[in-house]
């Protein structure tokens, strides 16, 4: 007789992510207006919902300007643009997440792409904000039913990865047959992933209007110590007064003003409202980071040829990166100094085309080569275990760009981590808890890997009765995604700060780290399962 | 009120104190303790500072103060020993419970009737001879005719630190911690007893359920959101005043029936109950077995029941005991006692007695590096107990067993 543990019901919840609310208010009751009390969180009461978002992202207010979306997490790859939001509801069906589809989830988000209601045509020139989604990410999608929407606009796969540095002393080529996998990851626009959300969300839905408040948060305000606590027992006397009974109800939950006037009550908040999150800052909750003196541009270029290699050259003022997004197209990332980026943003499209050519091929020093003690070097760890077939592979040169297709956007680079994820009735998720340079495109992962925690420990504690605001309960989301956060942090900021510096010794240690990723399989495998999302760590197994 | 009754002052206090000694490590030590009877000691419930590491010479003190103690509490409570015994012809190692028809449940009954007849007010006929001697000091405290199993100085104790119940990183923050542990037992056995759902986010829906030694309600409200008609009941008024504030601020909790009251109380009005939830309370009571019988009457024919409490085994005495009170200080010394700590097997077979069989057992298991508590087999020290109510009722079967 043990205890047989639980049927699981949150492990099955916990495939959707959904549940989530960003923003939620629960019941609501607004002033005003007809409530819909938008928040997701939740309550009981209508079904749907729920799931939804976890990604969150969509979440709540935007907040700074720019509009883009809201919040999502992201950095993407680009840093600083959040992409879309998502809104993510991801909604896997209902049978799915039965823990949580009683939860009321509300999204405030007044991105207008919340607007669209069908599949993003395939043709036409791609958006330059793209992200690239790790197998991880993909099968959380999955799990949401959001994944079937993706493939039916423009996404594209890679299975092969170069990267390598100006210094020419070496390069490291990835392919996903080194651990078994058919791709690396996938790189797909961010309108593409947030309207593939939304229509998760819509199919889940009768009414996605009541789900979306296209408006903007003007403020937030949390149930005060006291009030929350409820403990006056002074004030017992007016628990029979039906009025008072429900200023009492809404005394424990968040209240947040929408712009158009409206209140909302929530038992959560989740801000998903990227790096410059309004939620966090009115929740006063510190971060930690700084800005690196870098620029990131982002554009889109065409290719004679179909381009099917993700491509990243270090150079001495930032790496350069040159993703796949289908067709013929491909997206570049560049990163360099604020003034560089001002010029390359200014300059002709027949120039810019041109020093992206030069700087992905011959520009600031040679290509790179295999030496003998490469081979020794491959035949040494040979013995363990299988040589990972892209050991063997030579150096390329990237596909030419034929031109420049797209506006050139230019945004500065920062790193943020925020010193709680969690406070009592909110939840900070993606580019709101962190951003990360974007020089391995793993932002908006980690922004996904926080709204899937998040759905799942939300509905583990629906499973056992608890308020889904409860500061307990959420503390289990921030200790399941800080270390891997932080984690992912480090190694990013490590990268930059390695690739930045021009010293003679540091190169060689720098063409060290790549041989040593080229010609070692197991390192090589560990590495790229934790670039794919895969391993917690970069723990070496 | 007269701190009547003992079981009710706070079902969750029993808890208090197990944290695994043996395992703990200096940065587990933070999060285990904040007992909340250490809270009682110290004015300022926020102001714990648990030595991360005992001296050498600490320990030592506690180990010879541990081997005496053992031995005077191996003399005291015979009748104990005496179960345990007797059911050790199917002794079990493991948690798992023998059969019902197996446990010689007669031949406990002088020793716990005994018992009951200090402070019993729902036994029908009167008591045969007279304990020989009290199980424990505070045993015949609780003794009018009309008081309970409860015993008045727990519930003092629980009552200076109710105001802390819901403050997450107060002194009950183990608690909160090992709250969820405790409602996914509650949760898989109801659901599979009573054939709910178990994805279903209110599988308890319609259940009148009942929690016995409620303390601010950290369970009750809980087991309401998963759809039950809770009634909850402490022996403390101020638990129940500061749960009963609490529930009210969600819709969702605010049907919860608290009342000040005991068992043995809503016994004579013959309430019945699906389900009876009486947690971390019985080693606070001063009849454990007239306790287990009021659990029982209050269940319908074919209801649950759900007990936990700490064992008596070494281990808890020294996590619960030595660590917790002598040595980190986070409970006063004697928040537990030894001789009233109650194992699994004494548990079975009171439950049985009380017409109550014992069909799953869990241990909670604490890791000090994760700060998790999970579900095990391991019941050495916390363990949680779900029994179904067989048809006879409680009075009968033990009218039956005294002929």
């Amino acid at each position: 007789m043990k205890p047989k543990p639980e049927p699981s019901p949150t492990q099955q919840a916990a495939r959707n992510p959904h549940t989530l609310h960003r923003c939620a208010a629960q019941e609501a009751s607004t002033a005003g207006a007809p409530l819909h009390p938008p928040p997701r969180v939740a309550d009981e009461s209508d079904a749907r919902l729920s799931r939804l978002h976890h990604a969150l992202q969509a979440k709540m207010l935007r907040g700074g300007g720019e509009s883009d979306p809201a919040a999502r997490q992201g950095l993407l790859r680009r840093a600083g643009f959040a992409c879309g939001c998502g809104v993510r509801r991801g909604a896997r069906v209902a049978a799915n997440m039965p823990l949580t589809k009683h939860l009321r989830v509300g999204i405030i988000d007044s991105n207008p792409a919340l607007k669209s209601r069908n599949h993003l045509t395939k043709n036409g020139i791609p958006d330059s904000r793209v992200s690239t989604v790790t197998p991880a990410t993909i099968s959380f999608f999955k799990d949401i039913g959001a994944w079937e929407h993706v493939q039916q606009q423009r996404h594209a796969f890679f299975g092969k990865m170069q990267v390598w540095d100006y210094t020419g002393l070496g390069y490291t080529r990835y392919n996903a047959r080194d651990v078994g996998k058919e791709y690396l990851g996938c790189v797909v626009e961010n309108k593409v992933l947030c309207n593939s959300l939304l229509l998760r969300l819509q199919e889940e839905l009768d009414d996605i209007e009541s789900v979306v408040y296209p408006t903007r948060l003007v403020s937030l305000t949390f149930p005060s110590k006291s009030r929350q606590a409820g403990m006056n027992p002074a004030s017992s006397g007016q628990l029979s007064l039906g009025h008072a009974t429900e200023e009492l109800h809404r005394s424990n939950l968040v209240k947040l003003d929408l712009s158009d006037g409206r209140s909302l009550y929530s038992k959560l908040v989740i801000g998903a409202d990227g790096s410059k999150s309004n939620v966090r800052q009115i929740a006063g909750i510190k971060t930690t980071g700084w800005n690196y003196p870098q620029s990131a541009i982002i554009c889109t270029v065409e290719h004679a040829v179909e381009n099917d290699c993700a491509w990243q050259r270090f150079l001495p003022s930032g790496p350069i990166a040159l993703l796949p997004v289908g067709n013929n197209f491909s997206n570049i990332v560049w990163t360099m100094s604020p003034e560089e980026s001002l010029c390359h943003k200014s300059m002709s499209p027949e120039e810019f085309v041109k020093s992206v050519n030069h700087a992905l091929d011959f520009g600031y020093g040679p290509h790179p080569s295999s030496s003998a003690l490469d081979h020794y070097m491959e035949q040494l760890f040979s013995g363990i275990g299988n040589t990972a077939a892209s050991t063997k592979e030579c150096f390329e040169v990237p596909p030419k760009a034929t031109g420049v297709v797209s506006e050139r956007m230019a945004f500065p680079l920062s790193l943020m981590h925020s010193h709680d994820y969690v406070s009592k009735r909110l939840a900070l998720v993606g580019d709101a808890a962190h951003t990360v340079h974007p020089l391995a495109g793993q932002g908006v992962n980690l922004g996904f890997g926080d709204a899937a925690a998040l759905a799942k420990v939300i509905a583990e504690g629906v499973s056992v009765g608890s308020d889904v605001g409860d500061l307990t309960l959420l503390q289990r989301y921030e200790k399941d995604r800080k270390a891997a956060n932080v984690a992912m942090t480090a190694v990013l900021d490590g990268f930059q700060k390695l690739y930045s510096v021009d010293f003679g010794p540091l190169n060689v240690v720098r063409a060290a780290a790549f041989h040593g990723a080229q010609y070692i399989s197991p390192l090589k495998r560990n590495i790229i399962s934790y670039a794919m999302g895969d391993m917690k760590l970069p723990i070496f197994s | 009120m007269a701190a009547a009754a003992g079981e009710a002052s706070g079902s969750d206090s029993g808890w208090l104190g197990r944290c695994e000694f043996g395992r703990a490590s200096p940065r587990g030590w933070d999060t285990v303790c904040l007992f909340g009877l250490w809270a009682a000691t110290r004015v300022s419930p926020h102001s714990q500072s648990p030595k991360p590491s005992a001296p050498p010479r600490a320990i030592a003190a506690v180990r010879r103060r541990l081997s005496l103690r053992g031995t005077m509490l191996r003399r005291v409570s015979p009748s104990l020993r005496r179960a345990l015994h007797w059911s050790a012809s199917t002794h079990y190692g493991g948690a798992q419970i023998p059969h019902p028809s197996l446990s010689p449940s007669q031949a406990l009954q002088p020793q716990w009737r005994c018992h009951a007849s200090v402070a019993s007010s729902s036994a029908p006929s009167p008591p045969p001879p007279p304990p020989s001697r009290p199980r424990g000091p505070s045993r015949s405290a609780g003794g009018g005719p009309t008081v309970s199993s409860l015993n008045p100085a727990e519930v003092a104790k629980f009552a200076a630190i109710a105001e802390t119940w819901w403050d997450a990183n107060g002194p009950f923050k183990p608690l909160h911690l090992m709250n969820p542990t405790r409602l996914s037992f509650i949760r898989s056995t109801l659901c599979r007893h009573f054939r709910r759902d178990p994805y279903s986010s209110k599988p308890l829906e319609g259940l009148k359920v009942i929690d016995v030694g409620c303390g601010g309600g950290i369970l009750s409200e809980p087991l309401a959101r998963m759809g039950a008609t809770v009634t909850a009941i402490d022996a403390v008024d101020k638990n129940i005043k500061i749960a009963s504030i609490h529930a009210a601020s969600d819709p969702t909790t605010a049907s919860i029936e608290y009342c000040c009251t005991t068992a043995e109380a809503l016994v004579k009005e013959e309430r019945l109950f699906d389900a009876v939830i009486s947690l971390e309370v019985i080693e606070h009571v001063a009849n454990p077995m007239e306790f287990c019988e009021s659990l029982s009457a209050l269940t319908v024919p074919n209801g649950a029941t759900v007990v936990s409490t700490i064992n008596r085994s070494m281990r808890a005495y020294a996590t619960a005991i030595v660590a917790a009170e002598y040595i980190l200080r986070w409970l006063p010394r004697g928040t537990h006692e030894w001789s009233k700590l109650v194992t699994p097997e004494e548990l079975s077979l009171m439950l049985q007695k009380a017409s109550i069989s014992v069909e799953e057992m869990a241990g909670f298991v604490y890791n000090p590096l994760s700060g998790d508590w999970s579900l095990s087999d391991d019941i050495s020290v916390n363990y949680i107990a779900f029994g179904v109510k067989t048809s006879e009722t409680p009075s009968t079967n033990s009218t039956e067993a005294r002929l």
